[in-house]
């Protein structure tokens, strides 16, 4: 049993990445996030495991440096919100076109441009189709508590390295920033560099003399090699959909009506599941933890037996793009959105139910 | 008379005067012929490949010219997005503190759209070792104008020579690197002549040292030629090199254990 303890989201997301065995972070401040920098600062995980943490210059700098140490098979993790991870992209894309491993964070706030330092679910495409240039995906885990913050951490660095990909954990202002206890997961030594030379055969860590030297590149000017990296990377992400799609159901059983909601929107649904049930409606919520793998399969049966679903995001409409995607029965799909860092009450979800669906 | 290479004399041990390192992939270079890339990186392993370093060194390659650096240097590599390379060896050399670790860039790489990244790992004294080679244009991309063009020279894109009432002043970067506190040793070579080269591998050589001994920052600015985007031959630019581009980049030590020193050949040209 781990330790108990009473959290910012932003600061579970630190000491377990601490616990995790994380060797590096790499960072630039912004608002609404800073405190996963600022924990690490003064937990001083230099002394405590050895790992390094280091103010970048920029976002720009702090992708690269995460490209550079995970070019060498350290396990690795960033942190920003929407215009840092916006700066970010090309490096993401030489993540994921190198194949290399990372944990990316992403507190998201309203946009567009400088936006709002509020919370929002505005940057879901950015995360979840590519983002940069290049046909690419993230693995995508949206976290709903600060419980979940802590225990993906683990998760998402242990997809990173199976599958040699970044992987995104997309949270957002709210999430970050809110109070709530949680149990820590128990520490993991770092590995040692023989360790990692010995798991991580791929990566740059100086030439040994019974293997040819290591290139860590996306650079293949060849139009029929760079097509066998492309086919290579949409095989690995046929992969992950395969085996790595999360999703929670909250009374979805019984239920006639649905709400689907990730993160932040989807704690409010919890509390507009009740409210609607008090009042004789009986909705269920439906959940997806991985955006990108989308649950599909899921949302199809979901889909199969609803009267009409209700998809939930404090954005104009991007979730909703999947949901429809993966259903194939005509049941009535319509979506409630709130932008700019507006978060939305579980009152005005629940009448949004029963406007737009129920009565609609 | 008729040389017989074949013959058994020439390949005895003691007659041998040069050999490539292996620490050279044993492939033809994709840089043109007369351009001073082929003599860096071999300057580059030479003083790897001395220090019995293989094993125990992680190389940055830029976007320019020399991203297939990694091609033909024997040792473990990473290309890393175009300027962004001090950031890869920041983080590697962090991470791998006994490892050597350097980048290898050119002046639109470093001094354009790297700057920040360049000017920041100088500025934290990162104990890895830059190389920087100076041409005074975008090479790969066909001859444009890059920070380091001089005044009035002709590229692609200031084809009536480079105004620098609109386009700018050509940029001495390394002259800015030289005033930072955790740089520890700064010098400006060139690679046209032996003597040159040689110069070159010492300064290599004695920022690898530096490295080993954990005293910041090195810093090697190698000015070089780029005959194909000079539209001259080899000759032609090395000549062009010595009178216009060592004035304004003179050759020597800038900076050495820390000390701010003045070049000793060529002239400032204001």
């Amino acid at each position: 049993m781990g330790e108990l303890r009473l959290m910012k989201g932003n600061e579970a997301i630190a000491e377990s990445v601490i616990r995790a065995g994380c060797d590096g972070y790499f960072g630039y401040p912004i608002t609404p996030q800073s405190e996963i920098m600022e924990y690490l600062m003064a937990e001083k995980p230099f002394e405590r495991t050895g790992m390094v943490v280091l103010q970048a210059e920029s976002e720009t700098a702090s992708i690269n440096m995460i490209y550079g140490a995970a070019g060498t098979g350290k396990m690795v993790v960033t942190s920003s919100s929407s215009p840092g991870i916006s700066l970010m992209q090309e490096g993401i894309s030489y993540l994921a076109g190198a194949e290399l491993p990372a944990l990316i964070v992403n507190a998201v706030r309203g946009g567009p441009g400088l936006g709002t330092i509020q919370p929002s679910q505005a940057d879901y495409f950015q995360a979840c189709k590519g983002g940069g240039h290049g046909d690419y995906h993230m693995i995508v885990m949206a976290p709903a508590s600060v419980q979940e913050m802590a225990d993906l951490v683990k998760v998402c660095f242990d997809l990173a390295f199976k599958y040699r990909t970044p992987v995104m954990m997309l949270s957002d202002g709210a999430i970050g920033q809110m109070m709530e206890k949680v149990v820590l997961p128990d520490p993991i030594p770092r590995r040692t560099d023989e360790e990692l030379i010995r798991q991580c055969p791929w990566a740059a860590t100086g030439k040994q003399k019974d293997r040819d030297h290591i290139i860590i590149t996306s650079l293949d000017l060849d139009p029929a090699g760079q097509e066998k990296v492309n086919l290579k990377l949409q095989e690995k992400y046929r992969q992950i959909e395969e085996n790595e799609v999360r999703c929670e159901s909250i009374m979805t059983d019984d239920a006639d009506y649905h709400f689907v909601a990730f993160g932040l929107s989807a704690r409010i649904c919890q509390k507009s599941v009740d409210l609607a049930r008090a009042k004789g409606i009986k909705v269920g919520l439906f959940r997806p933890i991985s955006l990108f793998p989308f649950p599909k399969k899921e949302m199809n049966e979901i889909g199969k037996k609803s009267k009409g679903i209700l998809v939930v995001e404090m954005n104009a409409g991007q979730m909703i793009e999947d949901v429809r995607l993966s259903i194939d029965s005509h049941v009535k799909i319509e979506h409630y959105g709130r932008f700019g860092g507006i978060i939305p009450s579980p009152d005005e979800v629940v009448r949004a139910l029963e406007q737009k669906v129920i009565g609609g | 008379m008729e040389q017989n290479y074949n013959h058994p004399e020439w390949h005895k041990p003691e007659n041998l005067v040069y050999k490539r390192t292996d620490l050279l992939v044993d492939r033809p270079l994709s840089y043109c012929p007369g351009c001073g890339h082929g003599t860096v990186h071999r300057m580059l392993m030479e003083v790897i490949d001395e220090l019995g370093a293989q094993d125990k060194t992680i190389g940055v390659s830029p976007v320019g010219c020399s991203v297939l650096a990694y091609d033909f240097m024997n040792i473990d590599m990473l290309g890393a997005a175009h300027g962004r390379a001090p950031a890869l060896a920041t983080a590697i050399k962090r991470l791998w503190p006994e490892r050597f670790v350097f980048t290898y860039q050119g002046d639109g790489d470093l001094a354009a759209i790297g700057t920040a990244e360049t000017i920041h790992a100088c500025n934290r004294g990162e104990n890895i070792t830059i190389i920087f080679i100076n041409n005074g244009i975008y090479g790969m991309t066909g001859g444009q104008m890059a920070p380091t063009t001089l005044e009035g020279m002709k590229t692609a894109t200031c084809p009536y020579g480079r105004d620098v009432a609109t386009m700018g002043y050509p940029l001495r970067i390394t002259d800015l690197i030289v005033h930072l506190p955790g740089v520890n040793y700064v010098t400006r070579q060139s690679v046209h002549t032996p003597v040159n080269a040689r110069r070159t591998k010492k300064a290599i050589r004695h920022a690898f040292d530096i490295q080993s001994q954990k005293k910041g920052l090195s810093f090697i600015e190698v000015v070089s030629n780029c005959n194909s985007g000079w539209k001259m031959s080899a000759v032609q630019a090395n000549k062009w090199m010595e009178e216009n581009m060592f004035p304004y980049y003179p050759l020597g030590d800038m900076k050495v254990d820390g000390v701010i020193v003045e070049p000793k050949s060529g002239t400032v040209k204001e």
